[in-house]
């Protein structure tokens, strides 16, 4: 059985360090949701005081309608997969697998009979009645997922499960994680550094900073209407290009730092005339052009499918572009014009960095 | 080129070789052939055999010996894997010191708590007259098998905290937390998850403690009164104030070694099967207890501190007061330590010449022998490193009366030199510093000197500018140990001295047994604090807050 996941107002202190203050949150049933955030930003933290690994030093934790701040983690009725694995080293892989399942009383044919369908889930069959000691990284991680499903947990939690595993594996596991999850709808809490996998794994993510939430959408919000600066360079790739507002023709545009005027259809007209912006452009958004931003390429990267250019701008600054290697390409120093894709821009207050486009959920 | 360096190494191992063949196995073996080979008539005979099994006399020595050291064994590691687990995982108050004073306790020479004890609980003992007095009672004080027990049970129990100690920190606490997300908590999750994780070191260090206490010599002597253990028969057989019986004596070696050996495999099949390598990410974080459980926490760590203490602090007092002859009197004054200097100088000065000595040799050679067993690897290498393991199994007692043995006579006479002594140490000691050393070096990557030999430089250079300074940092805290170790060796050296080649803990032995307490106990508090002076600069230097053992 799966379960809502509700918090309010979490304080987390360690000693008179706050680390979490104040932080709302609620995930869905059966979702996939990943907190994600650089090292220190209390998204394992956060992780942990759900676990019930961590004291909860104000607020509540709700599973469906149930309290757990002051229940031990073995009555959460969850499963974790930790970092680091944390598989037993003196049981074999079925000792593991079944370890939880005996703690629960569960008695044999079927206690056999669900070990054995969990490791052909996880495709470690063959692996059975082997001891840990000499496997590798991914069979490692296989075993910890399965010992942590196989006891059907309301609430399913992963700390960085795949940060020790080289990347070819990564994005493997990855896939696999998520086939599971969807197989087994269980509520799952991903947490994770690196925003790729993020955005490849998860139904929703909670972006963190600083034990703050910056924002909470899927990855296609996320990645195309980030309600902050913060999240738009932290996510994916952006140049950023200083701007200002001003009124065109009755309406609301921006004048970039070269004398440029356009307007973004996306932003909201409500900005007031003379605001300091940043116009924030993903690099594949950027193409050659016979007018536009005058620039000089600096450096390019041959990357297999596309080029990627370093161009600097007339005022110093250095800018990102990724470029299919099908179209027409640039030599190193050459002078160039470069124009964006308005449509796909976003666009924030320097003054508090937060968007001002229409679209935008903020957190 | 590659040549040359195979010969310089295999050179090495070579010499290394002959060293220990010549000052370990050919006297340990002379022994064991002495027991059942008349050098005098030339024929074989089991007669010392004979003479040990046939009279109760002596079959009681080996049922003593047994059930004092088994009994001590099974106490010390209960008592020093329970500390150890509760200083882990519960916050207490002096966590440091009881880490300090577990380390010194370690250290300290080990008859010191033997003699301690009779001040405080022998016949006129200090606390035994106030019990005595309080129930009017006729308390005779602990002397025989329940002294015995004591003693080691206190003196060895810290020992297994601080090896227990050490294997809990290697425990990753994401371990605890799997099992209790799964629901297994509490004593359960302590029998299915941690005692199996930790059983290794405890039997290692249940192993160590079952070495020490059965080869023991000082504590029994002194508190052991009719109690009698193999370690006491072996040296009166030997320097029998009646008859000297050399078969004997070896008889009763080649009976300890056949135990030591027997338990030594046992422990070395057991661990080999249970063995689990552990490293921790996350490690054990000690969590502040509440009420009842907290008290009793800190109640058992804090007995365990005075206990350690007490011998140490007797032993500091009586070294202040002052005698009339074997009494102590009225009064405080430094009278004792400066008879210890006028009569016993000589022995100070040979405690710190022969260690200090002692310890180069151990590192040069344990360094090199390390070496060549784990960079350069050959038959040669892997047979020095079984043998080297030997002494191990053999108590100090039974290496001194083989060393007397075997060089007390041409080709090479020795006896009664500071060099027998000096090899003694090397040998007993060496074992643990290329143990030690071998860890570390397999920690080094060898593409570290494979980068200084890519720089350009020869492996010799490679080894003296690269290997060594990377090993030093490790070797130094064994090395350490080892001194300390050395400077309260007392079993092999009794067996080894003469008047001119005393050191400090056979001048306190034999000034215990005169009753000279007082230049005994100055003595030992200078033992006692050459070794904290050394830990403290030790901690000092390397900013460590621990030692590994």
């Amino acid at each position: 059985m799966s379960v809502t996941i509700k918090i309010d107002h979490a304080l987390k202190k360690f000693g008179e360090n706050t680390v979490i203050q104040d932080l709302s949150l609620s995930v869905r049933e059966g979702e996939f949701f990943t907190l994600l955030g650089s090292s220190g930003c209390g998204k394992t933290t956060l992780l942990r005081m759900i676990a019930g690994f961590n004291t909860i030093e104000g607020g509540d934790f709700y599973f469906n309608e149930k309290r757990i701040n002051d229940m031990p983690p073995h009555k959460r009725k969850i499963g974790m997969v930790f970092q680091n694995y944390a598989i037993f080293p003196h049981m074999d892989t079925f000792g593991n697998v079944a370890f939880g399942l005996k703690e629960q009383h569960v008695k044999e044919p079927e206690l056999s009979r669900r070990v054995n369908e969990i490791l052909d889930t996880v495709q470690i069959s063959e692996l059975r009645d082997r001891m840990p000691k000499n496997m590798s990284g991914g069979q490692q991680q296989r075993i910890a997922l399965a010992r942590a499903i196989v006891i059907e947990p309301d609430v399913l939690l992963m700390d960085e499960p795949l940060s020790n595993l080289d990347a070819k594996l990564r994005v493997e596991m990855r896939t696999a994680i998520k086939r599971i999850q969807n197989a087994c709808k269980i509520t799952t809490i991903y947490v994770t550094h690196d925003q790729e996998e993020a955005l490849a794994i998860s139904d929703r993510i909670a972006v963190m900073k600083k034990g703050e939430i910056q924002q909470v959408g899927t990855p296609m919000e996320i990645y195309q209407h980030p309600s902050n600066l913060f999240v738009a360079t932290f996510i994916g790739q952006s140049s950023l290009l200083d701007a200002t507002a001003v009124r065109s023709a009755g309406e609301t545009a921006v004048k970039l730092f070269d004398g440029s005027v356009m307007r973004i259809p996306g932003m909201r007209e409500d900005v007031p005339e003379e605001e300091v912006l940043k116009l924030c452009v993903r690099p594949n958004e950027f193409r050659f052009d016979s007018a536009g931003i005058e620039a000089t390429v600096f450096e390019r990267v041959f990357f297999g499918d596309a080029i990627r250019y370093t161009l600097t701008l007339n005022n110093g600054q250095n800018i990102e572009m990724k470029q299919d290697i099908h179209l027409p390409m640039a030599q190193v120093g050459e002078a160039v014009h470069v124009a964006f894709n308005v449509d796909v821009v976003n666009v924030f207050r320097a003054s508090d960095e937060v968007s001002v486009m229409k679209d935008v959920i903020h957190a | 080129m590659k040549k040359r360096r195979l010969d310089g190494w295999a050179l090495i191992t070579g010499l290394c070789f002959l060293f220990f063949l010549f000052f370990f196995l050919y006297p340990i073996s002379r022994t064991l052939l002495n027991s059942i080979y008349d050098f005098t008539t030339g024929t074989f005979t089991l007669a010392s055999f004979q003479k040990f099994f046939t009279k109760r006399y002596y079959t009681n020595t080996i049922w003593n010996s047994l059930k004092v050291t088994s009994l001590a064994t099974l106490s010390t590691t209960f008592f020093g894997t329970t500390l150890a687990y509760l200083a882990r995982t519960v916050k207490i108050k002096g966590k440091r010191v009881l880490d300090i004073v577990m380390l010194i306790s370690v250290l300290s020479p080990p008859f010191i708590g033997a003699y301690s004890w009779i001040v405080l609980l022998g016949r006129a003992g200090v606390i035994t007259n106030i019990i005595n007095s309080l129930f009017g009672i006729q308390f005779q004080g602990i002397y025989g098998f329940s002294g015995i027990l004591l003693v080691f049970t206190i003196k060895l129990s810290p020992l297994v905290y601080l090896y227990v100690s050490g294997a809990l920190k290697n425990l990753d606490n994401s371990l605890n937390e799997a099992a209790e997300s799964m629901g297994c908590t509490r004593i359960r999750k302590i029998f299915r998850i941690i005692l199996p994780l930790i059983l290794p070191t405890m039997l290692a260090s249940a192993l160590l403690v079952f070495m020490r206490a059965l080869a023991d010599f000082g504590t029994p002597m002194l508190i052991g009164e009719g109690y009698r253990t193999l370690p006491v028969l072996i040296y009166n057989s030997f320097v029998g104030e009646v008859t000297q019986d050399y078969s004997f004596a070896s008889a009763i070696s080649v009976i300890i070694v056949a135990f030591t050996t027997v338990i030594f495999l046992l422990q070395k099949y057991i661990s080999g099967r249970v063995s689990i390598e552990m490293n921790a990410m996350n490690p054990l974080e000690p969590k502040k207890a509440m009420g009842v459980s907290n008290v009793l926490t800190h109640a058992y760590a804090y007995l365990f501190i005075i206990l350690e203490l007490l011998p140490i602090i007797v032993v500091a007092y009586n070294s202040f007061q002052n005698t009339q002859g074997t009494m102590f009197v009225e009064g405080f004054s430094l009278n004792s330590y400066i008879k210890a200097f006028s009569t016993m100088g000589s022995s100070i000065a040979n405690t710190y010449l022969y260690s200090i000595i002692a310890l180069a040799i151990i590192l040069v050679i344990g360094i090199l022998v390390s070496y060549s067993t784990i960079r350069r690897p050959s038959a040669l290498t892997a047979i020095l490193d079984t043998i080297i393991m030997f002494p191990y199994i053999i108590p100090g007692s039974v290496l001194g009366i083989s060393m007397l043995l075997a060089f007390n006579h041409p080709p090479l006479t020795i006896s009664g030199t500071a060099i027998i002594i000096i090899v003694a140490y090397v040998v007993r000691r060496l074992p643990y510093t290329i143990r030690s050393s071998s860890a570390i070096l397999r920690q080094i990557s060898t593409s570290v000197e494979e980068a200084s030999q890519s720089l350009g430089a020869s492996p010799t250079s490679t080894f003296g500018k690269v290997t060594v300074p990377m090993m030093i940092s490790g070797v130094l805290p064994g090395a350490l140990m080892s001194w300390m170790s050395i400077i309260s060796e007392l079993s092999a050296s009794i067996m080894l001295y003469v008047g001119s080649t005393k050191t400090m803990t056979i001048a306190i032995y034999t000034e215990v047994i005169r009753g000279n307490y007082g230049v005994a106990s100055a003595l030992s508090t200078i033992l006692i604090c050459s070794t904290v002076l050394v830990l403290m600069i030790f901690f000092k230097l390397t900013g460590r807050t621990e030692i590994e053992l």
